[in-house]
């Protein structure tokens, strides 16, 4: 292999921080949507979802230490898969 | 970027890419179930309320986070090994398939309870609720069943990798098969992340 | 790097004698011949389906078949069509075999995995096809599998879907494959930007792949649970949309056109710098718009459904972005047109292929246009007009890009040129037949022909008849150019490096290569 680039060791206690971090935010969730927000429980039950992913994909998948490229890559998917949400959306919900 | 050409060489960053790619399609395959999740939920919004009471909160929370553990603790395992710690990598992998299983016995008990008060695709108690409710139902078990399909086929890779961990066929370094298994491991886990909210919280 | 002696692919003993060591071989080009002829024999099966469909027409009312062997027929024709031969074509066989050597590698990035392609393929296309042998009635869809016919209908839809499934994973590993290649094993020096074209169109299919395909995967399986367990997704009866399946089988069916036509183009813009003797115009503007097409390409579906009660806004906004995506394709014409002014231009069988290619695709493209006013689509949807307009893109634009590429790498592939005479006679009289069969089917269209019938009203008898009459000369060309191929590859004279005096990598190995193509990998400048 040409590529002798050593990879980036990530400590035991930064995992175990954002483990702490996703379990209080799942508590978070859960609690939020007990109280009655009407329309916006689903709107911060999602975004803790989403914040919880975006901890996952940096730290237990490494985006943050990986190429750039893997990050841009992911952030293109999702990109489309919102862009491809909306577009239907626009059969659904319209003016 | 350019690397060499050996048919038998080893490309920790190909590999990866490779792995990353094919979790972009399983994103796309899920994502398909979240559309179709997405638009019968704005149809049936209501429905999909009412339906969600059905399921424990507890049950769906405790799975959470024996996922999020589960994650944490593979995604320790890719650090062990590069430590050379190949014993710690072996428990931390042990754990991981240990929450796995947990996990699908929880859901076990929990299809089970839906099954027993008959709500499953296509049965009569179900086909007597709305329109709503059938549709709920109907992606709850596609899309936790499918979920689940995952996990049982993570845990036969873990094993697999765990078995070449130990043969040391994986090791400090080669370990981009080990770090492949976790990236599908956190897929999984972010899937979960997502349906747990939109079955179990939304209400 | 001249007359190895080296052994070449097609002569190297691996493992395996034989057979064998043609169906479980990992090298990129004999996995490219394993998928041309495979490709190639559904192709004429699929072919001689449809003449059987423009036999049928050739009168109104029954002439050969009823109404339901009709349907079985356009169904089998439409799936052993899309999925068995336009999709994987051009990238399986010509890319796997062009794709490693124009980039300078010794083989793709997951050899086993890509062998593994065309198990699955091989699987699939089975599994497909068992639907017409076993108990009962042959799938009547169409290959569209429109909800909730697909699972109201007795006939044996089942594994046609799965079928389709495994075929889909095919071709994600295929783009998977092709994706991570050129990542990492470009040769050293070969920057992005010095890539050849038809890798470049290559990479843009393989994301089309890799993020679409996952979609009708998904939707595919649903139907199968709506037949198995009635589980109501799609169907009204319980609540479901059958306007959704339409949403998702075109967010994947859409960009599949793009799958087909992208490396079509890519083969052009080897063709015509190659024969133009000049370097392609733009070639940024060629690497944008292949980009572009893919991107964009993504976000049009909605036009296969004005009809089908979408919202206004909906429909608006699908027309505006097809469109908008017939911007990308109308700059790679202008480059070829571009690249041809002022060239010296060298008239051989690929430029035959690739000029006839820019005619057809042009009246394709425009007619798209025509489906992608709304106005306009009421009148023409479901008519023959729309088949002659997708039969111009998918048959028309990749089959002669499909040719163009086989008779410019032919050489290189077995090592052996063809007799080029009983070439050109093949492509004038397939020309001649493709536009005989097909024109008319606009008109047919816009005088009110619906598509997908057995029977029509006498007033269409003079237009089909010519129709069909063109069905039987182009399935004569066809037989010409497949008969010449097989003979030449067998028996032609032997072939030097570069025949045409191409400029890419693939024509300074010898012909053909040798296994591993490089036996030094070069070093770009």
């Amino acid at each position: 292999m040409v590529e002798t680039k050593k990879h980036k060791i990530v400590s035991y206690k930064t995992y175990g921080i954002i483990l702490i971090a996703l379990i209080i935010l799942t508590f978070i969730s859960v609690f939020v949507t007990r109280i009655d927000l009407s329309n916006l429980s689903i709107v911060v039950a999602l975004s803790i979802a989403g914040i919880k992913s975006l901890l996952v994909f940096s730290f237990f998948m490494h985006l943050l230490y990986d190429k750039k490229m893997y990050s841009l890559m992911v952030a293109g998917v999702l990109l489309v898969m919102t862009l491809v949400l909306i577009v239907t959306f626009l059969d659904y919900s319209y003016l | 970027m350019e690397g060499n050409n050996s048919n038998d060489h080893y490309d920790h960053e190909g590999s990866k890419m490779g792995m990353w790619l094919f979790i972009f399609t399983e994103l796309l395959f899920f994502g398909g179930l979240f559309f179709v999740y997405a638009i019968s939920r704005y149809k049936n919004e209501t429905a999909f309320a009412l339906a969600a009471e059905e399921l424990n909160v507890t049950t769906g929370a405790i799975n959470t986070i024996i996922l999020l553990i589960s994650s944490a603790t593979i995604a320790m395992a890719v650090s062990a090994i590069q430590l050379k710690k190949k014993n710690i990598t072996l428990i931390f992998l042990a754990i991981t398939l240990i929450l796995a299983v947990v996990f699908l016995v929880n859901k076990y008990f929990e299809w089970g309870a839906k099954i027993e008060h008959g709500i499953y695709p296509g049965s009569e108690i179900l086909q007597q609720l709305g329109y709503g409710e059938i549709l709920y139902f109907g992606l709850y078990f596609a899309m936790t069943g499918l979920h689940a399909l995952h996990i049982i086929v993570g845990i036969v890779i873990i094993l697999i990798i765990s078995v070449k961990v130990y043969n040391e066929k994986i090791h400090a370094e080669r370990f981009v098969q080990l770090e492949n298994t976790g990236l599908y491991w956190h897929l999984v886990d972010i899937i979960w992340i997502f349906l747990f909210p939109l079955f179990y919280l939304i209400v | 790097m001249s007359n190895s002696n080296l052994p070449n692919y097609l002569e190297y003993k691996g493992k395996y004698k034989g057979l064998l060591g043609w169906i479980f071989s990992t090298d990129h080009k004999r996995i490219g011949l394993l998928y041309l002829y495979s490709v190639m024999t559904f192709f004429i099966v699929g072919a001689l389906l449809g003449l059987l469909m423009k036999f049928e027409l050739i009168a109104p009312g029954k002439t050969i078949m009823e109404a339901k062997s009709y349907n079985a027929i356009f169904t089998l024709h439409g799936i052993t069509m899309i999925f068995l031969i336009v999709i994987p074509g051009i990238p399986a066989i010509l890319g796997n075999f062009f794709l490693p050597i124009m980039i300078g590698a010794k083989d793709v990035f997951y050899p086993k995995l890509n062998l593994i392609s065309w198990w699955l393929y091989i699987l699939g296309a089975v599994v497909a096809l068992s639907s017409q042998f076993m108990h009962g009635a042959s799938p009547d869809t169409g290959w569209t599998f429109y909800a909730p016919y697909s699972f109201r209908t007795q006939s044996n839809v089942l594994p046609a879907l799965i079928g389709a499934f495994i075929l889909g994973f095919s071709s994600i590993l295929t783009g998977i494959n092709f994706i991570v290649t050129m990542h990492r094993l470009r040769a050293p020096g070969m920057k992005w930007l010095k890539m050849p074209l038809f890798p470049w169109s290559l990479y843009g299919t393989a994301w089309i792949q890799v993020l679409a395909t996952p979609i009708i995967g998904i939707t595919l399986l649903m139907v199968v649970a709506e037949r198995v367990l009635n589980i109501g997704f799609f169907d009204p009866a319980l609540g479901g949309d059958p306007v959704l399946y339409q949403h998702l089988f075109w967010i994947y069916s859409h960009p599949a056109v793009y799958i087909m036509i992208l490396p079509s183009m890519g083969v052009i813009s080897e063709v015509i710098p190659t024969f133009a003797r000049k370097e392609i115009f733009g070639y940024n503007a060629v690497v944008i718009s292949t980009l572009l097409i893919a991107f964009v390409g993504y976000f049009v579906w909605g036009h296969h459904m004005f009809t089908a009660g979408m919202s206004e806004t909906s429909l608006f906004a699908f027309s505006f972005l097809t469109f908008l995506v017939a911007i990308p394709s109308a700059i790679k014409t202008f480059n070829w047109l571009a690249t041809l002014y002022k060239g010296s231009i060298i008239l051989k069988t690929p430029m035959y292929w690739a000029v006839s290619f820019l005619f057809i695709f042009m009246i394709g493209g425009l007619s798209g246009m025509v489906l992608g006013s709304l106005a306009a689509n009421v009148h023409l949807h479901d008519t023959a007009f729309v088949v002659a307009h997708f039969h111009f893109i998918v048959f028309g634009g990749v089959g002669f890009g499909f040719f163009a590429g086989i008779h410019y790498w032919f050489p290189k592939i077995f090592g052996r040129m063809y007799d080029a005479s009983w070439a050109d006679t093949g492509w004038l009289i397939f020309f001649i037949g493709f536009l005989t069969l097909y024109a008319p089917m606009f008109y047919l269209g816009i005088t009110g022909m619906p598509r997908r019938y057995y029977d029509y009203v006498p007033e269409f008898h003079p237009a089909n008849i010519i129709s069909s009459f063109g069905a039987f000369i182009m399935i004569a060309g066809l037989a010409i150019i497949i008969i010449n191929l097989i003979r030449s590859a067998k028996k032609g004279p032997k072939a030097e490096e570069s025949p045409w005096g191409g400029k890419t990598l693939e024509w300074t190995v010898s012909s053909p290569p040798i296994v591993e193509n490089f036996e030094e990998i070069p070093e770009i400048k």
